[in-house]
């Protein structure tokens, strides 16, 4: 895969980024996502994160199932928080 | 995994990799860290990423201060950038009670030459546009406070501490601390055994079970406290909006998503880091009435992290007084993440030189407790 593509969209993060990060030791997907910010935005890596799997399995010979995925975070979709505030008054 | 350690740390936060990079760069070797998860798993990685030196006390300011001297120059000392950000915190008073405190608050930092000022509403709101003030009596201002990214703070950290030697094993759960006539002898981990005659406990959260393992009660509780972040938007406001009496804290990072939190006085104490909706609930609540314009804004994220509580909201640093070797950099009460820079340096200082150039003697050691010197800090969110 070439350096410029993009892996996480919200965040902007690029293969390059990522390969990076792999090759400095953090080979997990929680430390990918906490030193190259991949998953934190607004899609919470629901599209990046099965390609980020991918890459780390690939990265360092394991299977994918053998790897760990981050805990989801609540709300399962972004909530405006007026719209949360607005629910208490009702 | 290495037999024996001259210095074994246990956890892998923002403490423990400071420590370990301090004890390495004044000339420490042999240095082993211990973490059970990644680094920046815990407290480090959860944190509401501020810094702030309005504090209560003469200690917490003191460490307060000499940490942000650190921060300040901390990306080119250790080569990676911490993304500092020095927008201030604005802290406001909604009591007379409050104003009282805080007119206190501001003369002991001021007497410590900390930049903090007490503000009128208006003036509030020219630092803070968005700020809603009904209901503001006073506040505080430090311009110098502010945000660094918690992350990067603790992988600059264990990177500059590897570039110095230091063994980092994560996943590597500490089980069971063989202790034989009074003297520390080794540490049994998930991965092994290993030799040692010093333990620094820097396990935050769950450093009264670190505690436990080598035969101490440390007066240490953890609790949860939960954080909310938003979509990043454009800048709104520089500072962290900070109050302790209606209890929230909200910042806007350089990302620019707002991150806040409170907590919740009914919160148990527990190791519990699970997420609840009533916190998302309120938290919108609360947040939506001090500044409106969020009311637009949507909260892609919720999660929780464990204050490490002691009984005077100050950290607990030094040997413990009854076990040779046991270090402990504990306690933070939810600060740990901000007084790191110094804190390290100063348990550096204890474990190699057996004194520190700060002068905290006999304020922060462990013993206070038994002395009954309790001075109370009243600034906790």
């Amino acid at each position: 895969m070439r350096d410029e593509v993009i892996i996480c969209r919200c965040e902007d993060i690029t293969w390059g980024e990522i390969r990076q990060a792999l090759e400095k030791g953090y080979i997990t997907l929680d430390e990918i996502k906490r030193i190259t910010r991949a998953g934190m935005g607004r899609c919470q890596g629901r599209t990046c994160q099965r390609i980020l799997l991918n890459e780390i399995a690939r990265f360092c010979n394991k299977k994918v199932e053998e790897l760990t995925v981050s805990t989801f975070r609540p709300p399962t979709k972004p909530i405006k928080l007026g719209t949360l505030a607005g629910d208490k008054d009702d | 995994m290495i037999k024996s350690a001259d210095i074994v740390i246990i956890g892998g936060g923002v403490i423990g990799t400071s420590i370990a990079y301090n004890l390495a760069r004044m000339g420490a070797s042999n240095i082993v860290l211990l973490e059970k998860n990644t680094l920046a798993s815990g407290s480090s990685g959860r944190c509401g990423a501020g810094i702030r030196q309005q504090f209560g006390t003469e200690m917490n300011c003191l460490l307060a201060r000499e940490s942000i001297k650190i921060f300040e120059h901390l990306s080119e000392e250790l080569d990676f950038d911490i993304e500092l950000h020095q927008g201030g915190y604005l802290i406001l008073a909604y009591t007379e009670k409050e104003v009282k405190q805080y007119q206190k608050n501001v003369t002991l930092q001021q007497s410590m030459g900390i930049n903090s000022r007490l503000i009128s509403p208006v003036e509030a709101k020219e630092i803070a546009p968005p700020l809603n003030t009904e209901g503001v009596l006073a506040a505080t201002f430090c311009p110098s406070d502010g945000h660094a990214n918690p992350f990067k703070t603790n992988f600059a950290y264990a990177e500059a501490a590897q570039r110095l030697g230091v063994k980092i094993y994560t996943f590597n759960e500490v089980k069971e601390i063989e202790i034989k006539k009074g003297q520390i002898i080794a540490v049994n981990t998930t991965r092994g055994k290993i030799y040692t005659s010093i333990i620094v406990n820097a396990a935050g959260g769950y450093s009264g079970i670190i505690g436990k393992m080598a035969g101490l009660e440390l007066p240490v509780y953890s609790q949860r406290h939960q954080i909310l972040i938003t979509e990043p938007i454009d800048p709104l406001f520089q500072p962290m909006l900070m109050s302790f009496s209606h209890n929230f804290y909200c910042q806007q990072t350089p990302h620019g998503s707002i991150i806040m939190g409170y907590g919740d006085p009914a919160e148990p104490i527990g190791e519990n880091i699970g997420s609840s909706w009533q916190f998302a609930y309120e938290m919108a609540h609360k947040i939506t009435q001090v500044v409106p314009l969020l009311k637009e804004v949507s909260m892609v994220r919720q999660w929780a992290g464990l204050y490490n509580m002691s009984p005077d909201a100050q950290p607990i640093l030094g040997e413990h007084p009854r076990l040779k070797g046991f270090y402990m950099a504990i306690g933070f009460s939810g600060h740990g993440f901000m007084l790191a820079p110094v804190t390290s340096k100063v348990m550096a200082e204890l474990i190699l030189q057996g004194r520190t150039s700060l002068s905290i003697e006999k304020k922060l050691d462990i013993g206070r407790f038994e002395r009954g010197e309790l001075i109370l800090e009243p600034s906790v969110v």
